[in-house]
């Protein structure tokens, strides 16, 4: 290792300890609706973080990652409802294996079109998987959605501790650092390698001999497996499954932490997620204020969407590396 | 088929009408959006806000005017308006980069406007009164005529929007610049301003079909996304940028849709009918076996 | 207008382009002029960057540095719809004909002009398939149909409809049979007794000789050498140091 790259990575520990440290303490401090935040950018973080192997990664823009998301969830709240007392391991397995077919069938079908016609299939069969949830009512409970309580964290039978928001945001807060040294792993791995070169070139990637439509469809697997699992740690959190968590207006969200934070870098995600809805809080409470402040009442309703919406726009013109790319730009200079 | 053999022939033919009629208002969104996407590469992500705004222009100009045409004519042109000015500001930066970008762009645009109409319009869903509200007797039963005037009306719309491309300066402009957008503009067609020509004309055509299809629906903020969904499948499953192929594949769907809500009826699953809304997974699963089989379209010929 | 060997006026000065495709540096300083009604060759290996140079002029690739003036007045960095505008006409290497449209619409994207009136779009079309009556045979056929000497008419003939000052012709007789390569020897010299500029690429060298008044040898992106095409022969050494084998 070249004593520059020894310097960067000594940097690189020390901000991933201290941001990791940070996260830990910050339960222990903060009040119980921004605990609750806090574990909910967590969340939507590791969503977006998953769907980042796609866009950044890979080149492919996912418009389905609310399928793999809701399905981790029904899949967990299926667990739940099912097994008594509720089971965190099996929650987790259900979730994980109902949003693995989900990637399957997706990836089966989507990979087999390139570029906007990916992003548009993948919209389209997340669609299908809204549909069959919403139509379902006898399992899914429709549109009044599904209602289960929280598992007990250990191993039942052994040793069980029930989650308080404390221990949830702990548990919350490993998986996703766990998810995070996984898919940092992945992305430096030869497959990696590969998937940034179908990226760069597909065409080449595919001259040299690699079978890029295999590598695809592993990378969906991959992603989508990433994107149930924080479905699934969204039940524990919520206790509450709802078809409005598989529409596309979720994968729509998830693309615009990934383009706010900063593409193919893994970490911009949670940042994107965390501003998207860090402005989400302010600016739902900075309307009603200027609304009695202004003497406009109707403009206490002023939906957050537009100016974050606009905020995106201005983003996928401007800067297109997004924050964190800005960021490190800014830094270099 | 034995199951089958009771259904009412009558209801055969209704929902072959009512399948016909949807087709022509979702070839006219479908048009634009295969228009826009044959010329730029853009996805426009926000047709179905131009189709939701367009409803919501034409019932608002409908109760000051008091005229539907009026505000069939008003609504078409002040969303061609807005579409040129969307265009100019967020997709002409983005020409020639990554057409992902693009989806993104306009997904925000989306967005945007859905988000709007739901703050200024409010959630109560808006009506608009249809022109003529007479009716015919269809194999026993009555049908409006109101129904056929939409197919019609589609119809024109899209037939005229034909006759420009064939014959009009404009429009064979805008097919030299679809099929090379350099040499085009190397022959001195003003290609940006034919990009924001051409999508003003699908904003506009998405804003008639709103309004055309406003007396069937009640009109609410988030009535495009149903239309784009369907839209997309259609130009993928009749080939991207196809006109003729959008128009053939949304008469298709439409069709397989309308008779899939008898057909359901008839199909027992524990002693139960099944629902008439699973209907709505038939323009779903003509996707798949198109991709399955057919993955550039099934009415693209053959590339030579 | 009169065929005058010695340029009168320049028309066309392209000053020290430079020009990236990609991350590759194609150009690297090109320097060239073409006087009013003066055709000019532009020789070269392949890969030395004449088409590139032809693209930059037309404003398809904007250079990174340098100049191109039409006229006196600098075009660069203009878009290409105006630059057309302005007379400078462009037949690509590819030819690019528009393959869906019939011959006649593909005349039309050049006739379709501003203040073009009826009996001048009329007038020009005359005059073009009095040239090449093959195009009048096949106006209402797709130009994709059209056969390669064909597409190569339909594309000089497109530029023509512009009534271009210049045209910047990219090796025309690429893929042609003998008999073609005369027709466009023939055309080349008809232009140039109306008047109109050519800025001729070419890997014919007998025929860019006789074509052109003066060529200019390009090689790494750079003009290396200019020279009066009368005082050049086939087998110069000149012409063997730039495209020798």
């Amino acid at each position: 290792m070249s004593p520059s790259s020894k310097r960067h990575a000594t940097i690189y520990w020390t901000g991933f300890g201290i941001i990791i440290a940070l996260l830990i303490v910050a339960p222990l401090v903060l009040p119980e609706f921004w605990r609750r935040f806090l574990t909910e950018i967590l969340i939507w973080g590791l969503l977006a973080m998953s769907s980042d192997i796609l866009i950044g990664y890979t080149g492919m823009v996912s418009f389905g990652h609310s399928a793999f998301f809701g399905l981790g969830l029904y899949g967990a709240a299926a667990a739940l409802l099912m097994v008594k007392p509720p089971n965190l391991w099996l929650a987790i397995l259900y979730g994980l294996a109902l949003s693995a077919g989900a990637a399957l069938f997706v990836a089966y079908f989507a990979t087999r079109l390139r570029d906007i016609y990916f992003a548009i299939s993948t919209l389209i069969f997340s669609q299908i998987f809204y549909v069959a949830i919403f139509t379902l009512t006898e399992i899914t409970g429709g549109e009044n959605g599904l209602n289960f309580s929280r598992p007990q964290l250990g191993i039942p039978g052994v040793y069980t501790i029930p989650f308080t928001s404390e221990s949830l945001h702990w548990f919350v807060l490993a998986v996703v650092t766990a998810s995070y040294l996984i898919l940092r792993r992945i992305t430096q791995s030869p497959f990696g390698m590969v998937l940034q070169s179908i990226r760069e070139n597909e065409a080449r990637t595919r001259a040299i001999g690699y079978p890029v439509a295999r590598y695809k469809i592993v990378a969906v697997m991959l992603s989508g497996l990433f994107a149930g699992l924080a479905g699934v740690l969204y039940a524990f959190q919520n206790r509450f499954a709802a078809p409005d968590f598989v529409l596309f207006l979720i994968s729509g969200e998830v693309v615009i932490f990934n383009v706010l934070g900063g593409i193919g870098t893994l970490v911009g995600p949670i940042l994107g997620a965390a501003f998207f809805l860090t402005m989400r809080e302010f600016l739902s409470r900075l309307f009603p204020y200027l609304a009695s402040y202004l003497n406009i009442p109707h403009l206490a309703e002023f939906p957050y969407l537009i100016p974050l919406g606009v905020v995106f726009i201005l983003m996928v013109i401007f800067l297109p590396q997004g924050l964190l790319g800005f960021a490190r730009r800014w830094l270099n200079r | 088929m034995g199951m089958f053999a009771d259904i009412p022939w009558d209801i055969i033919a209704i929902q072959t009408v009512n399948g016909i009629v949807t087709g022509m208002i979702l070839a006219l969104v479908a048009s634009g959006l295969t228009l826009i996407f044959g010329i730029m590469d853009v996805v426009n992500f926000a047709h179905g806000e131009l189709f939701m705004l367009g409803a919501y222009i034409g019932a608002v100009v409908l109760v000051t005017s008091g005229s539907f045409w009026v505000a069939l004519v008003v609504s078409t042109l002040t969303v061609a308006l807005m579409g040129a000015a969307l265009q100019v500001t967020t997709l002409r930066p983005l020409l020639g980069r990554d057409p992902l970008t693009t989806i993104l762009a306009t997904f925000g645009i989306s967005l945007v406007l859905q988000n709007y109409a739901l703050w200024h319009f409010g959630p109560v869903p808006r009506k608009i009164q249809e022109p003529i509200t007479g009716q015919f007797e269809l194999f026993y039963l009555v049908y409006p005529w109101y129904r056929v005037l939409i197919a019609v009306l589609s119809a024109a719309i899209i037939g005229g929007l034909y006759l420009f491309l064939k014959y009009g300066r404009y429009g064979v402009w805008i097919r030299a610049t679809t099929q090379d957008r350099f040499m085009a503009q190397a022959m001195g067609i003003p290609v940006p301003w034919v990009h924001t020509g051409v999508f003003a004309i699908g904003a506009g055509m998405a804003a008639a079909s709103g309004v055309l299809f406003g007396p069937l629906i009640g009109i609410n903020h988030a009535m495009g996304l149903d239309w784009v969904l369907k839209a997309f499948i259609v130009v993928v499953v009749g080939g991207m940028g196809n006109l003729g192929g959008s128009i053939a594949a949304s008469i298709l769907v439409s069709l397989l849709e309308a008779y899939a809500v008898i057909l359901v009826g008839y199909i027992y699953v524990g002693g139960q009918p099944l629902s008439p809304a699973l209907a709505v997974v038939v323009p779903f699963i003509v996707l798949i076996v198109t991709l399955l089989f057919r993955p550039t379209g099934l009415f693209v010929p053959t590339p030579k | 207008m009169t065929s005058s060997a010695a340029p009168t006026e320049t028309l066309l000065t392209v000053e020290d382009l430079h020009s990236f495709y990609g991350k590759s540096h194609i150009l690297h300083g090109v320097s060239l002029s073409v006087g009013r009604g003066e055709v000019v060759g532009l020789l070269g290996r392949n890969g030395v960057g004449k088409s590139t140079t032809l693209k930059t002029i037309m404003g398809l690739v904007s250079p990174s540095q340098g100049k191109v003036l039409f006229e006196g007045k600098a075009i660069t960095g203009m878009p290409a719809h105006k630059i057309a505008r302005l007379g400078v006409a462009y037949v690509p290497e590819d030819r690019r004909i528009f393959k869906l449209l019939t011959v006649m619409e593909n005349l039309r994207t050049g006739l379709d002009r501003q203040g073009v009136t009826e009996a001048r779009k009329q007038e020009l079309l005359d005059k073009l398939f009095e040239y090449f009556p093959r195009l009048a045979e096949r106006r209402s056929q797709p130009g994709g149909t059209l056969s390669g000497g064909e597409q190569q008419m339909l594309a000089i003939g497109r530029a023509m409809m512009l009534e271009p000052k210049i045209i910047l012709l990219d090796e025309p007789t690429e893929g042609l049979m003998p008999r073609m390569v005369s027709q466009i020897s023939e055309i080349i010299e008809a232009l140039h007794k109306e008047g109109v500029a050519i800025l001729l690429v070419e890997q014919n060298v007998p025929l860019t000789l006789a074509s052109s008044q003066r060529v200019y040898f390009m090689e790494k992106g750079v003009v290396r050498h200019h020279a009066v095409a009368s005082e050049l022969e086939v087998n110069d050494p000149i012409i063997h140091q730039y495209l020798g084998v």
